[in-house]
């Protein structure tokens, strides 16, 4: 038996993402990105997208392409510096941001798919962030509330998948894609290579199957923000 | 003329200073920027383990062109190889570690440092707000928390004050300051001045200040 849908157009992988809808899409700057499932959705022309991602992309690659269709009507990350459109959109209006301190970010969302509604946190007490929260000083400290963030559907990548849905993960591809797989209502994984069950030893699953509704394999280009590389000597 | 200094051995000599924090042993979050520059000065000997908040323990040198990961990069977006017995995780494994007061130091930039340990160094009124990345969450991790900055700004104005002018990314959360012109020590909620650079006076450290400094006992001058 096949437990996971396997799709093999990335059109028809992102055709129930409807126009309003939330989604979290893996990533740290463009590594750990799904690619081709942020091009399926260009392709796809969803409007009125709330999306939850470490960072906007840059101007054209990524969730860039999505920002500079104007199909992102709201941004929560932790840093959108990369990207002209973003401040172009930010300025005129025309896009609502929220910024939340990156590890408040990959908690909220490893809280979500977790059952957590809420939790406290030392960061962002006493900065702008905080004017409207909830302080609570436990052990002489002060911390602040921050609750929970779930998506209607999880863009993520992996290197590596089975059909039973388990993911294993390349370096610091890994980033925020296992909490986005468990916090999406449907996860959808893009990976490098589908591999048969049975072919990834258990010990070794980063992600399990369970937080997987659907998978597509995709060639990836990884493309470099900061190519830096020393010499020979 | 050491006050001539251009702006790359002003870097240079913050960096140095900066690096005299790492022991041996240390595991360390470098922030972007200058601070990134302090591991290109640890010292050979010095077992030390960088961490990169976006999922790496043991952050090795740039590779080689032939060496080249795109999926292995640090919280700069730089590529970077791992070194020997490096790890990788999640963005939420990262911050636990990073909250759970796991890393001996954190070295970090800064725009304005006040006399109770506030810093200020994400972001300018009036000007495109990029984001606060990590530093929110790090100035709360790490055991100790140096910021290191020019001393004044392209203004000439002090840096170190009384209170932040700028939103503050953390309040009382410094524990050391090291710049160009000194190596300043936050003290319940008090500014200890403990070291002045070469071709600088106490006096002129107090100068381009604007937060009261105590002088320590212990003050060594030409420190670095």
């Amino acid at each position: 038996m096949q437990m996971k849908t396997i799709y093999t157009s990335f059109e028809e992988a992102v055709k129930n993402i409807q126009d309003g809808s939330t989604i979290m899409v893996g990533g740290f700057g463009l590594v750990g990105i799904p690619e081709n499932l942020i091009l399926a959705l260009v392709n796809s022309r969803v409007k009125h997208l709330t999306v939850i991602s470490n960072n906007c992309g840059v101007d054209d690659w990524g969730l860039g392409l999505l920002l500079k269709n104007k199909q992102i009507d709201k941004m929560i990350g932790s840093y959108v510096g990369e990207n002209k459109e973003f401040e172009r959109q930010v300025l005129a209006g025309e896009l609502e941001v929220e910024l939340t301190p990156q590890g408040t970010l990959a908690e909220r969302i490893r809280a979500g798919g977790a059952g957590i509604p809420a939790f406290y946190t030392p960061a962002g007490v006493g900065t702008p962030i905080a004017e409207a929260g909830e302080i609570r000083v436990f052990n002489d400290k002060e911390y602040l509330l921050q609750t929970a963030l779930k998506a209607d559907f999880s863009l993520i990548r992996a290197a590596v998948g089975d059909d039973a849905g388990n993911l294993v993960y390349n370096k610091t591809a890994r980033n925020f894609n296992p909490m986005m797989a468990a916090a999406g209502k449907v996860t959808i994984a893009e990976v490098e290579q589908l591999v048969e069950t049975g072919s990834i030893d258990p010990d070794h699953v980063h992600t399990p199957g369970i937080y997987v509704q659907a998978m597509i394999e995709g060639k990836q280009e990884k493309r470099i923000e900061r190519l830096t590389v020393r010499q020979e000597i | 003329m050491v006050k001539q200094l251009d702006k790359v051995s002003v870097r240079e000599r913050i960096a140095k200073r900066a690096e005299q924090e790492i022991e041996s042993g240390y595991y360390v979050n470098l922030g972007i920027g200058m601070p990134t520059m302090v591991a290109n000065y640890i010292q050979e000997g010095k077992q030390v383990v960088l961490q990169s908040e976006n999922g790496l323990l043991g952050i090795g040198k740039s590779p080689l062109e032939t060496e080249v990961d795109p999926d292995l990069i640090n919280a700069g977006k730089e590529t970077v190889t791992a070194q020997r017995g490096a790890s990788c995780f999640s963005n939420a494994e990262s911050f636990a570690m990073i909250r759970g007061e796991h890393l001996d130091l954190a070295i970090l930039g800064g725009m304005e440092v006040s006399q109770t340990g506030d810093l200020a160094n994400w972001m300018i009124p009036g000007k495109m707000i990029k984001g606060m990345g990590g530093a929110m969450d790090i100035v709360h991790g790490a055991k100790k928390i140096v910021v290191i900055m020019d001393h004044v700004n392209k203004y000439n104005e002090p840096k170190i004050l009384k209170k932040c002018s700028l939103p503050l990314t953390g309040k009382q959360v410094v524990n050391r300051i090291i710049t160009d012109r000194a190596v300043i020590d936050v003290e319940k909620n008090n500014l200890v001045l403990v070291e002045v650079a070469e071709g600088w006076t106490v006096e002129e450290v107090l100068a381009s200040t604007e937060a009261e400094l105590r002088i320590s006992d212990y003050l060594q001058t030409g420190a670095y």
